[in-house]
């Protein structure tokens, strides 16, 4: 690996992440047939879709064997993204609130 | 070179070239999906946004994807069809990857080709269910007969965009694997668009692309399909 820029890693590696994303999208399905709901559901969803989008980006996209410069470059700004979502949640609960007041109980 | 903090203040203070073992495609690649992340995160964080703030009851995406198979009633079965086909074009995508580094350009093609029929049935089936919930179902993107109006211009919108993403993926999977069987990789023989010599990373950086639709996929699947 020292003098080749490319990422070479055995076959089965790429199975095992195949195979485990097809539990894991299985596991997310279940979770809607067998209708669990409040926060065991929601729960469920955001672990199996954390999971699965971690072996994606880790495994497949080899993000995991890449130096700590590009991986800090690639993944840190995402962090804006939360202040993002956190702030429009905010700001749509507000929404509701006044909706609940001008437009009545409907 | 050294590795962690330090690795990282000795990778940015260097002349040139911050992204090191890295080609130069490859890291225009990263920060491209970087900002397609932005794009698909605030389709996504609209959709939240009118999700909660709607008075009216939002449908039921369990009922509204429903199938009757052979007269079973089943839940959601076409969009956990498409979830898996997805995956398993990454996984065929992952080890097109592999076998481009061998230089393996029969088995590199063949999964390359693959990859790009299993994205096509995606598509087809994108279309399918479109086709269903406009005439079918009677959903718009300003109302539906189900529930919030909200609901059918976030789903045009964010599947939509991702279906997109996914054609113009197969479009040029099938160009990088006419690429591969040609020998342009071997060959060195400059893009089209580019006019680069081609060489196998770009086998890779096309891998890059795909891993990231199925990834916004799982994020669709979570927050829309399944919430």
């Amino acid at each position: 690996m020292a003098h080749t820029e490319g990422q070479q890693h055995p076959i089965s590696i790429y199975f095992w992440i195949w195979g485990l994303l097809f539990v894991l999208s299985a596991f997310s399905y279940m979770v809607d047939y067998l209708h669990f709901q409040g926060y065991l559901r929601w729960f469920l969803i955001i672990l199996f879709m954390l999971l699965k989008a971690g072996f994606i980006v880790a495994i497949f996209m080899h993000m995991r064997w890449e130096r700590l410069a590009l991986v800090c470059a690639i993944l840190i700004p995402t962090g804006a993204l939360l202040v993002l979502i956190g702030l429009m949640a905010i700001e749509a609960d507000y929404t509701f609130f006044t909706r609940g007041i001008f437009f009545g109980a409907g | 070179m050294s590795e962690g903090m330090q690795g990282i203040v000795a990778d940015w203070s260097s002349d040139q070239r911050a992204f090191k073992k890295v080609p130069w495609g490859k890291a225009m690649m990263w920060i491209f999906l970087l900002s397609d992340t932005f794009i698909f995160t605030s389709f996504l964080t609209s959709y939240m946004t009118v999700r909660m703030s709607t008075t009216v009851p939002w449908p039921n995406p369990s009922e509204v994807f429903a199938l009757t198979i052979a007269g079973h009633h089943i839940p959601l079965i076409l969009i956990a069809i498409m979830t898996f086909i997805l995956i398993s074009s990454s996984g065929t995508m992952a080890m097109a990857v592999k076998f481009g580094y061998e230089k393996n350009k029969k088995m590199t093609a063949f999964l390359l080709v693959v990859t790009a029929l299993f994205g096509a049935s995606f598509v087809g089936m994108q279309a399918f269910e479109w086709t269903k919930l406009i005439v079918d179902e009677g959903v718009r993107p300003w109302g539906n007969p189900m529930g919030a109006a909200q609901f059918g211009s976030s789903f045009f919108m964010i599947t939509g965009f991702h279906g997109f993403h996914v054609s113009v993926g197969v479009i040029f999977l099938i160009i990088t694997a006419i690429k591969v069987i040609r020998g342009d990789l071997d060959n060195e023989r400059p893009g089209f668009m580019t006019g680069r010599k081609g060489k196998y990373e770009i086998v890779e950086i096309m891998g890059l692309y795909w891993h990231f639709v199925d990834l916004v996929w799982v994020f669709i699947f979570a927050f829309f399909y399944l919430w």
